[in-house]
């Protein structure tokens, strides 16, 4: 296919989603960096110059993604797959340590991560897999391989440590679902997390009391030829408070103060106010000044290079995870609904052209691409506007940095020139 | 269903930190941030206070230049110590402690070293200050007092306290407030409006530049002066004549109900409340409960008016017709309430209005008092009518001048005896201690000296007041500049002045005359009580005395109060008459007795409670 086809086929609208916002990200990476007595946008001792450069690279990254055969990354994404585990696995030799996490190769011009090209190649490679034609979700072992193809990266980059990144490849059990994994995992592990949140704000009576009361309901609302499956539901009930109660063990016994003081601040169990004080100068210095940050902007913002915390470095890692909050106190409610509206219609528009793919591939990839932009962008505003705990995880396309900012240029693009391979395709 | 799953997260997700931010940035927030915005600092530039002149634009408070060395203590360099102290005037170890509290405080903010240096050590410093790094010097302006009287009537200045900071918006923490007097009533005129400059900090408290180029710094404005009322020579030498006595000393002029004069006594020197010094004397001042100079008595002591208030009780009687100027009653050197009798001092004999107040006889007032409410079926509706007339002089509440502290005095209604004797069980003979001013009534000097005002104006005075002038222009407050009328007509005061002049002529204070001025006045001995181990005890009477003059045409009317001086004219008519003197004719002709009122102290008097031996009252040393 010539380049003029893909010129004609690839979805500009995702495009354009992609180009405002790395644009706006470029704009408050200027605002949180700049100082006064730098000049020039292109000056690249200043990170926001720096920033310049690596969009630069992701443009020309796009050119060559676009300009390879579609088939190439089916073909390749095992090499691919291990190329970036051996690459994961080197940085316990080679890696450069950055902020107590050997993330890092140093190339002398820039840092590479090999964590982000991982993100790529585990995305390709589950597609691959999922889409073999002896490749049966349904079955048990096949489910392992799966899961084994998410948990490899994930077993190398949590001794880094970088849990953030780790994090992000349970995302991709959402493709496993799309393929046909029952449903119910997912029901067991979102009752996982609530039991685990419940009983940290309101002790295992309660998530007992509760789980009872909702199994009442159940059956009281069920429909007369409905068969009660008693012993699954008393199961689950057991398995439910058993959790819980270790939960109590695990976060009063295992856990560190600092794990405990970051839950604590996430779901407000510290009623204490000199403590809360304690906690928002320490573990939630971050949190707090983000907020407040935030807050400060009201409605209109505070206007481009205006923002006073931003200014004053109050909020630390302003320009990579927290990048956010100048968003925020700068633009204010305006600025900041209008990044998280982009954000949902390019995620929408991926489901949508993922959906209308023909070839098995490049629907999962193209999945496996959501989930990931999703859970960094989730968790990412969710911990800067402080409903998730803290976890480090850039935002896409919006954050400072050189590797994350390809990363995710390459794992999109590679979706739209699937997408727009998608009809010279005849399976 | 698989299909839609994710497309409802990522719309779920999306409502929900649209919903969040909403939460921060819209209901959260207030728009006054930039105050509490860590990352803003706002720097003032104080106006400099505007001075306080007399009537005549004598100055009385101005301002002097103070200096502070400041230091920020992490940009001190290893100094010579010594030389340094020296210059500074303190020892090495409280330098070294001064700079260990300032490093404790903030290393990278400036804390006051050494405050309020004087002019000379100023000079001397100034040269030498660039050999020391991290020390500079701020300066500031302090009040000067050009007199060493009018402390209460001008108060002082001191810190902001919590009660100032959740009233006023205004005030930040460490700034300096008026306190009582001309300068807490007078605090936004003469303090003027603060400037004040934004400036971007950094996490670690550093400028780095102004907020939004500056533009919504601010310039200071100056405050105003201000002209008082006080004739600032008469006030000065009121104080001089209270020396070692207690007790107030109100004069107003009649025709503007400008304050000429407000002496409390003792009192205190203003320029105590300034400086170094300004806690230590302010302790010493506030917790002396004996002498209470931080006390106003002039416009904060209530007491008995004792016989002054005669004059109103008779005019309130001429007013309804209960007697005319010629009824008279007889003296039998007292008066009988029931089977009691009550003493009197007058000579005894028959007795008529004129007589009556130049006598001060008890037995006329009393009868003449009895004869009101026997206008009235019942005693009840003679009280609310006694009520109405007496409180149209301004007694029995606060007067609305404009001074911050006072009291309201007391003119007891009918409510006040129901409750006290029962519904309808008590009658004129009850209270007729209110007929010669002794019962249960109760004055303040200031309403006293307003009081003889509105008799000098016959009928009518203007609320007294301080303040004169703003910028030089005269103040045009309504409350201030229209009369207010009692409720007796013109025509009953001239007898009630004759009577006065002749207080003065051949009366009670027969003694006291100033030559070529006709004053007309009334004296008051006021019986007076304390309690010396929950033992009633009564102490020495209080002299009272109100004038005015000249009679006919009223330029300055004033009440004297002076606690256990004994009779009226012996020490309140005499000050009275010298202050009238002064006054009138800016200078004093009779210098013995001038001498004798400078001299003597009623100490001795106010030491006998205290003394723990039994004493006698009303002794007649002179």
């Amino acid at each position: 296919m010539s380049g003029r086809k893909v010129l004609k086929r690839i979805d500009w609208l995702t495009v354009l989603f992609y180009l405002l916002l790395v644009g706006i990200g470029w704009v408050n990476i200027y605002s949180s960096t700049f100082s006064e007595n730098s000049s020039s946008f292109f000056d690249f001792s200043q990170l926001y110059g720096k920033q310049l450069l690596f969009i630069g690279l992701s443009l020309i990254s796009i050119v060559i993604v676009l300009t390879l055969e579609a088939g190439f990354y089916e073909r390749f994404s095992s090499i691919l797959y291990i190329i970036s585990m051996v690459l994961l696995l080197g940085l316990f030799v080679f890696g450069k340590t950055i902020a107590g996490a050997t993330s890092w190769y140093d190339l002398g011009f820039f840092n590479f991560q090999p964590s982000e090209l991982a993100k790529v190649a585990t995305a390709l490679a589950l597609a691959k897999y999922l889409s073999d034609i002896q490749t049966d979700i349904k079955k048990g072992k096949d489910q392992l391989y799966a899961f084994l193809i998410i948990l490899i990266p994930v077993f190398l980059i949590i001794p880094q440590p970088d849990p953030g990144s780790a994090l992000v490849f349970f995302s991709l059990v959402f493709v496993l679902f799309r393929e046909g994994l029952p449903l119910y995992y997912m029901g067991l592990a979102v009752l996982g997390v609530l039991v685990f949140i419940f009983t940290l704000m309101f002790g295992t009576i309660w998530v007992g009391i509760g789980l009872a009361l909702i199994i009442a309901l159940f059956l009281l609302l069920k429909k007369a030829s409905f068969k009660v499956p008693i012993a699954p539901l008393l199961g689950i009930f057991v398995i439910s408070i058993v959790f819980s109660l270790s939960v109590n063990f695990v976060f009063n016994n295992v856990f560190e103060q600092r794990h405990r003081d970051r839950f604590s601040l996430w779901l407000r169990l510290e009623k204490d106010p000199d403590k809360l004080e304690q906690i928002r100068k320490t573990i939630g210095y971050n949190t707090y000044q983000s907020e407040k940050a935030i807050e400060s902007g009201g409605f209109f913002g505070k206007g481009f290079l205006e923002g006073t915390r931003t200014k004053g470095d109050f909020v630390p890692e302003q320009h990579t995870d927290y990048i956010f909050t100048t968003v925020g106190e700068e633009w204010g409610f305006l600025g900041t609904s209008i990044v998280i509206v982009l954000f949902t219609m390019l995620l929408l528009r991926l489901v949508f052209l993922a959906e209308r793919q023909k070839s098995d591939f490049s629907r999962m990839y193209g999945y496996g691409v959501i989930s990931i932009l999703l859970i960094h962008y989730f968790i990412n505003i969710g911990m800067v506007i402080g409903v998730l705990p803290t976890i480090g995880i850039p935002l896409p396309f919006f954050s400072y940095g050189g590797s994350g900012l390809l990363g995710f240029t390459v794992l999109l693009f590679i979706f739209l020139k699937l997408d727009a391979n998608r009809l010279n395709e005849w399976s | 269903m698989k299909k839609i799953l994710l497309s409802s997260i990522i719309v779920l997700i999306g409502i929900t930190f649209i919903g969040r931010l909403s939460y921060l940035q819209i209901f959260s927030f207030s728009p006054d941030q930039v105050l509490e915005d860590p990352a803003i600092k706002a720097i003032y530039d104080y106006p400099e206070r505007g001075y306080i002149y007399d009537r005549y634009g004598k100055l009385l408070v101005g301002n002097d230049p103070a200096y502070d060395v400041m230091v920020i203590p992490r940009e001190v360099k290893p100094l010579d110590t010594l030389e340094f102290c020296n210059l500074l005037g303190i020892e090495k170890d409280r330098f070294i402690e001064k700079l260990r509290k300032a490093r404790i405080y903030s290393p990278r903010l400036p804390s006051v070293l050494v405050p309020q240096l004087s002019k000379e050590d100023y000079a001397m410093l100034q040269e030498k200050m660039r050999k020391y790094e991290g020390f500079y010097i701020q300066k500031r302006s302090l009040r000067y007092y050009d007199t060493k009287a009018a402390a209460n009537v001008l108060g002082y200045i001191r810190e902001v306290n919590e009660r100032d900071l959740r009233k006023n918006p205004y005030y930040v923490q460490g700034e300096l407030t008026g306190g009582r007097g001309v300068e807490q009533q007078y605090e936004e005129i003469l303090r003027g409006r603060k400037g004040v400059q934004y400036i971007q900090k950094d996490r670690f408290n550093r400028d780095i530049g102004p907020y939004k180029g500056g533009i919504l710094d601010t310039l200071p404005e100056q405050g105003k002066e201000i002209s008082l009322t006080l004739d600032k020579e008469l006030q000065e030498y009121g104080e001089l004549l209270m020396h070692g006595k207690r007790g107030g000393i109100v004069a107003i002029e009649p025709l503007s109900g400008e304050i000429l004069a407000m002496i409390s006594g003792p009192t205190y020197d203003p320029a105590l409340l300034v400086g170094r010094e300004r806690s230590k004397n302010y302790s010493k001042l506030h917790y002396d409960t004996i002498a209470k100079p931080l006390f106003d008595r002039s416009i904060s002591a209530e007491g008995s008016p004792g016989s002054p208030f005669k004059i109103l009780n008779a005019l309130v009687a001429l007013q309804e017709g209960a007697i005319q100027p010629r009824t008279t009653f007889r003296c039998y050197n007292g008066f009988y309430v029931g089977s009691t009798k009550r003493g009197c001092h007058c000579g005894g004999g028959i007795r008529n209005l004129n007589s009556g107040i130049y006598k001060s006889c008890n037995a006329y007032f009393a009868g003449t008092f009895r004869k009101v409410y026997e206008q009235f079926p019942t005693t009840d509706e003679g009280q609310d009518v006694w009520e109405k007339h007496i409180k149209s002089f301004g007694l029995g509440d606060f007067l609305g001048y404009d001074l911050p502290t006072g009291r309201p005095g007391r003119i007891p209604g009918k409510a006040y005896y129901d409750k006290w004797y029962g519904d309808n069980r008590w009658a004129s003979s009850y209270i007729i201690s209110n007929a010669i001013g002794q019962g249960e009534v109760a004055v303040t000097p200031v309403q006293l000296a307003n009081m003889t005002a509105a008799i000098a104006n016959r009928g009518y005075y203007y609320t007294p007041h301080i303040l004169k002038k703003i910028e030089g222009e005269d103040i045009s407050i309504p409350q201030y500049v229209q009369p207010k009328y009692t409720t007796i007509d013109k025509e009953h005061f001239e007898p009630i002045i004759k009577g006065m002049a002749d207080v003065y002529k051949k009366g009670t204070a027969r003694w006291v005359q100033v030559p070529g001025i006709e004053i007309a006045g009334k004296t008051g001995t006021v019986e007076n009580f304390t309690k010396i181990d929950t033992v009633r005890t009564q102490l020495t009477d209080h002299s009272v005395f109100v004038a005015f003059a000249p009679v006919e045409s009223p330029k300055i009317a004033l009440a004297v109060y002076i606690e256990n001086g004994y009779y009226g004219s012996r020490y309140a008519g005499h000050i009275a008459s010298l202050l009238i003197e002064k006054y009138l004719k800016r200078e004093i002709t009779r210098k013995d007795l001038e001498k004798r009122m400078l001299e003597k102290t009623l100490e001795h008097e106010y030491a006998k409670p205290y003394s723990g031996e039994e004493f006698k009252i009303n002794e007649y040393v002179w």
